[in-house]
């Protein structure tokens, strides 16, 4: 399971005024705290800063890999802070993310051709946001064609097949893990993603629904997450979900994790 | 003596079947249609959104009130649509997802809370460029312009539509609100010049009474 930390994300109060502040030493402790939890990327976000993403994207790459020896996931839609930020960072970042919103596809296909980046593959176009297994299916198929045709690797693409919330219509979260299902056996190799938490949008507990959907998710081939590593339940719940979908080999991550005090509760 | 108490009790339970034999049989007894609407139908989405705030009900309650309102209210359109005797509303709202946006779930369900919350609403879809914005709320004659942005990026696009809301010879009696999950109440009221920040759907329905002055 490919876990992107996804708290250094200027939208957040407390990550902005360290932005605004420069205050290298909180950023530093955000992405330090999530590389120890379990982050296999350190998500770095400055949209909120227009005119200035560029800068501060990069400034954020920088200070989060003087203390990570790990890659980022540089997310933003603009072409120009990501090769900002492309231009410091060290090792082979993810791109978060490309879709197939005509302007979008167009400026970051030419960044990610012919490279060994990371690239999530967002199930969004023009018309809107899909709803069905179907509709998820068709922006797939042609933001992966689009994707092999420029030499990105199949190994390297992450399909997020965009979590709707099941408050306002119940079949959102089945046409969502049927979904992933269908992507994982129509391209062979392909890996996914998802940021979930949308799918509690409107109900209690969120937290207990996003655990469950977790779950569900990772036994149809979900492989990868933008979540919030500090979450010890969800991190719990993966390692538990990974080893029950035969994902773990011997159970060995779930035995390290249950001596480490990591399953917890 | 007809049973009106009953009626708004079904809308904010969302009893969406029972609700239009609640409200025929309120019919047949004599009660006034308009009065049912004013004062049960509409009167129960207030309370419904009030309990929404309140975190007593939640996204798929609000949802289903609002249906059981819809067919209540159908039930009785029929009577009261004729040529000079039209179903009164509210106040005209005109609404979208701001330009760069695509996103609509927070917008439908603000467009359903305020129809059945008694307003005439019109969903301009995703994704609007500014200019239809001020097209359709001159060419609807909008008391309300709703802008609605779920994505941090978008927030420049904010502040041009409304900017050239306001400055773009709509009459100043058109109100500007904005919300979703992207919109700081202080940055839309105090940078941006809207008249009124809405933090979901329930909120937008009290918030527009509220400019409306409407009690």
């Amino acid at each position: 399971m490919i876990i992107v930390g996804e708290l250094i994300n200027a939208s957040r109060k407390t990550v902005k005024a360290a932005i605004e502040a420069k205050d290298e030493r909180a950023i530093k402790k955000v992405a330090q705290d999530q590389f120890d939890a379990g982050a296999n990327y350190i998500d770095a976000n400055a949209g909120v800063f227009v005119g200035q993403e560029p800068e501060y994207l990069k400034w954020l790459v920088e200070v989060v890999q003087t203390v990570v020896d790990g890659p980022c996931c540089i997310d933003s839609p603009d072409p120009k802070a990501i090769e900002t930020a492309l231009a410091v960072h060290k090792g082979t970042a993810m791109i978060n993310s490309i879709s197939l919103e005509k302007e979008r596809y167009e400026t970051l296909l030419p960044i990610v051709a012919g490279t060994d980046l990371k690239v999530v593959a967002l199930c969004m176009s023009d018309k809107g946001m899909p709803e069905t297994t179907d509709d998820r299916m068709t922006i797939a198929d042609k933001l992966v064609n689009g994707l092999l045709q420029k030499n990105v690797a199949i190994e390297n693409i992450y399909v997020d097949p965009l979590v709707q919330p099941v408050s306002t219509n119940n079949l959102f979260g089945v046409e969502f893990l049927s979904a992933i299902e269908k992507i994982v056996t129509t391209f062979k190799g392909i890996h996914t993603m998802c940021g979930l938490s949308n799918i509690s949008f409107g109900l209690p507990n969120r937290p207990f629904l996003n655990q469950t959907f977790m779950s569900m998710a990772i036994a149809k081939g979900l492989d990868g997450a933008i979540i919030n590593p500090l979450d010890k339940n969800m991190m719990a719940n993966i390692i538990a979900a990974t080893a029950l979908a035969g994902k773990d080999d011997f159970c060995m991550q779930y035995l390290q994790a249950f001596r480490d005090n990591r399953l917890g509760v | 003596m007809a049973d009106l108490a009953s009626i708004k009790e079904a809308v904010i339970t969302g009893k969406t079947k029972e609700i239009s034999l609640l409200v025929q049989t309120a019919l047949d007894a004599g009660a006034d249609p308009q009065d049912i609407i004013d004062n049960y139908l509409i009167d129960a989405m207030k309370e419904v959104g009030a309990r929404f705030e309140a975190d007593k009900i939640f996204v798929p309650e609000m949802m289903i009130a609002a249906r059981t309102m819809q067919n209540g209210l159908a039930v009785i359109e029929p009577l009261i649509t004729g040529d000079d005797n039209k179903l009164e509303k509210l106040g005209t709202v005109v609404i979208g997802t701001v330009l760069g946006d695509l996103h609509d779930i927070g917008k439908n369900l603000v467009v359903l809370m305020l129809e059945s919350s008694g307003f005439n609403v019109i969903d301009i879809g995703v994704n609007v460029p500014v200019d239809t914005f001020v097209a359709k709320a001159k060419e609807l004659d909008a008391d309300i312009v709703g802008i609605s942005s779920l994505l941090t990026t978008g927030d420049a696009n904010m502040k041009t539509t409304v900017a050239t809301l306001k400055n773009g010879g709509l009459d100043e009696k058109v109100k500007i609100i904005c919300g979703g999950a992207a919109v700081i109440e202080k940055r839309a009221l105090e940078h941006w010049g809207a008249d009124g920040y809405a933090k979901d759907a329930a909120s937008a329905s009290r918030v527009i009474r509220s400019l409306l002055s409407i009690d």
